[in-house]
């Protein structure tokens, strides 16, 4: 593939696979180190960087298992470079543990999930499953990962190249949640010059050797916090830091949202695509539908869902998902009752059609048409 | 005159936490003396365990990232992957090392990363009060096998340093121990040339040390040094297994 690569960044769209989008996007980001374990659906990302990180000078790593790389994630960050893994459902499991200690060490790591159908082996097609894994923990102890989704390549590449700096900001790790369509797919896409950025000095924080930061002091990466005050205002300097992140980088997108819809869907990543066809088809008969798309899943839109389902006439909101219904949950909580929620999805591989989807937001209204939605 | 026994400058003057008898403490002066020596402190990076070592950071004044139980040698690999001028050591103990982390310590090793492990064996969990590890010896009782080491049930003692031996890839491996005066000088030495071929961009090294635990052996200082010299170095023979030089040794 690398003679496919769009070389200036400034030249016209190239025709590239999500995956190898992705590791392309990290090295023009800037990122020059990754360590990663195979797993279907996203080991193209793997087979592109064996061959393109020693073009440019970079680490390229296959490690033992999912576990080991998230700690050679952690080593690498640690000593102030910039370092990313990419990986799928079950390996994102084994990973959870270096993430958790990377989240509590304070590092800017990126972890890129390209999900697969679960739980245990689960399959190997698209899902949305991990929703309350990357969102609400994944591994043990008080923390938040930043969560992005994109819904195509071009998004994929664009959220790739802001990680970096992002994880950077907050020195907390970001992770990328994409999907097996997102992955495999192929799209035109363009690598944008404005989103490479240098990394910031890191030798307030990082073991990256005295000498180099020409101090007499150390630097100490830890997560360790045995006394109880000590640990509990280190959990509150983290809670302010996902305080901060709530402020300053929601990102979502809103779709037919000045017309006077009945329903509002709120959809993220592949399953939004649908849903945007889905609401230009039902446009086209007549019935108009809104939608919220997170971009962030962490920190979440809830001023963006709460203010849409709040509009007069609204009277039902959805949540559709390739999950049974995960994101669902934190759609009631921004809904805050103004209006009934409810769940459409499919899962397992299976992508609901456009079709599926105008014929579930049917009967999900005709279900609510005694809702008073937001003049209640 | 000029004196001729001083503190390593690399130790801090911080009273250790660890109980009267243990080897720890003279490890990390073995550790903070060859810092010192080789001139490296401003490169040197160290990863702190799990264990009674975790607070090793408090004693030698270098760089240190902490680990997870078991993962020092991944995160060891990071940083020398990304910065291989940095001198990187894990600090080890066998409950870490021989079972939650044989993975890493094994392909490490095999992958022949370029950092220097210090693996302290006393053949029984420490900090979590005494359980049994991969290194009990047959009939020791611990907390967890309080009836001694059935080897019938839980298989023998895992001889890491020989284990290790067997990878193909060049490196040095090596089983000092620390119980008595001349085993320290050997030790030390051993210690020395680990950190060595590191800075030459050799080899992959480990320096497995045969150590005790008084307190939860439940034995004196003096018993435990006894019951390890004649118990542990009959099963953990001293010296080098491998070096680069000689692809296998003894």
């Amino acid at each position: 593939m690398t003679e496919n690569r769009n070389e200036g960044g400034k030249m016209g769209k190239i025709l590239m696979k999500g995956n190898e989008a992705i590791g392309e996007a990290a090295v023009r980001a800037g990122c020059l180190s990754y360590f990663a374990y195979p797993i279907t659906p996203q080991s193209e990302v793997s087979e592109y960087l064996a061959r393109r990180m020693p073009e440019v000078g970079g680490v390229f790593l296959q490690g033992e298992s999912e576990v080991a790389v998230s700690y050679m994630i952690f080593g690498a960050v640690g000593c102030g470079a910039r370092a990313f893994t990419t990986s799928s459902s079950p390996g994102i499991s084994l990973m959870s543990e270096g993430i958790s200690y990377i989240a509590g060490a304070e590092l800017p790591a990126v972890f890129i999930n390209i999900q697969r159908g679960g739980p245990g082996l689960g399959g190997i097609l698209p899902s949305q499953g991990d929703y309350f894994q990357s969102t609400k923990g994944g591994g043990h102890g008080d923390y938040h990962l930043m969560v992005m989704a994109p819904a195509g390549v071009q998004e994929a590449v664009e959220m790739v190249m802001m990680a970096f700096p992002l994880a950077e900001k907050y020195r907390n790790p970001v992770m990328i949640l994409g999907d097996g369509l997102i992955g495999q797919m192929m799209e035109p896409i363009t690598f944008p010059d404005h989103l490479r950025t240098e990394p910031p000095n890191k030798d307030e924080w990082a073991s990256n050797g005295m000498d180099t930061r020409k101090s007499s002091k150390p630097n100490l990466v830890k997560s360790l916090f045995l006394d109880p005050k000590e640990l509990n205002a280190h959990n509150l300097l983290l809670k302010a830091k996902y305080e901060r992140m709530k402020k300053e980088d929601v990102r979502y997108e809103p779709y037919n949202i000045d017309s006077d819809y009945q329903i509002l869907i709120v959809s993220y990543g592949t399953m939004s695509r649908v849903c945007k066809t889905a609401i230009d088809n039902m446009k086209e008969d007549g019935m108009e539908v809104g939608m919220i798309r997170p971009q962030t899943l962490f920190p979440f839109p809830e001023a963006a869902i709460h203010d849409a389902a709040s509009k007069a006439g609204c009277r039902v909101v959805v949540s559709i998902e390739m999950s049974v219904g995960q994101m669902v949950e934190d759609v009631e909580r921004c809904v805050r009752g103004k209006c009934p929620v409810e769940w459409y999805g499919k899962c397992g591989g299976e992508v609901p059609t456009p079709e599926e989807i105008a014929g579930a937001v049917r009967s999900l209204l005709e279900k609510n048409a005694g809702s008073f939605g937001a003049k209640y | 005159m000029g004196r001729i026994f001083r503190k390593p400058e690399v130790m801090t003057d911080e009273p250790t936490h660890y109980c009267p008898g243990c080897t720890h403490g003279l490890i990390h002066r073995l550790v903070a003396e060859v810092i010192d020596e080789l001139g490296i402190r401003g490169r040197t990076v160290g990863i702190a365990p799990v264990g009674c070592a975790v607070f090793i950071y408090n004693y030698i004044s270098v760089d240190f990232q902490e680990s997870a139980h078991g993962r020092a040698p991944a995160m060891a690999t990071g940083i020398k992957r990304v910065r291989p001028d940095l001198i990187v050591f894990t600090y080890q103990g066998d409950g870490d090392l021989a079972s939650i982390g044989i993975a890493e310590i094994i392909h490490a090793a095999n992958r022949g990363e370029k950092f220097t492990t210090i693996f302290v064996n006393n053949a029984v969990y420490g900090m979590t009060g005494g359980q049994m590890a991969p290194t009990t010896m047959p009939g020791q009782r611990t907390t967890t096998s309080p009836f001694g080491r059935k080897v019938e049930e839980v298989g023998m003692p895992i001889k890491i340093a020989e284990l290790l031996s067997t990878i193909e890839t060049p490196g040095y491996i090596t089983r000092q121990t620390v119980i008595k005066p001349k085993y320290i000088v050997q030790a030390k030495k051993a210690i020395k040339k680990a950190f060595k071929y590191q800075m030459e961009g050799r080899c992959f090294s480990l320096v497995e040390v045969v150590s005790i635990c008084p307190t939860n052996w439940g034995l004196t200082p003096v018993e435990a040094v006894k019951w390890a010299e004649e118990t542990m170095l009959s099963y953990y023979k001293l010296g080098d297994c491998k070096t680069p030089d000689s692809h296998k040794g003894v």
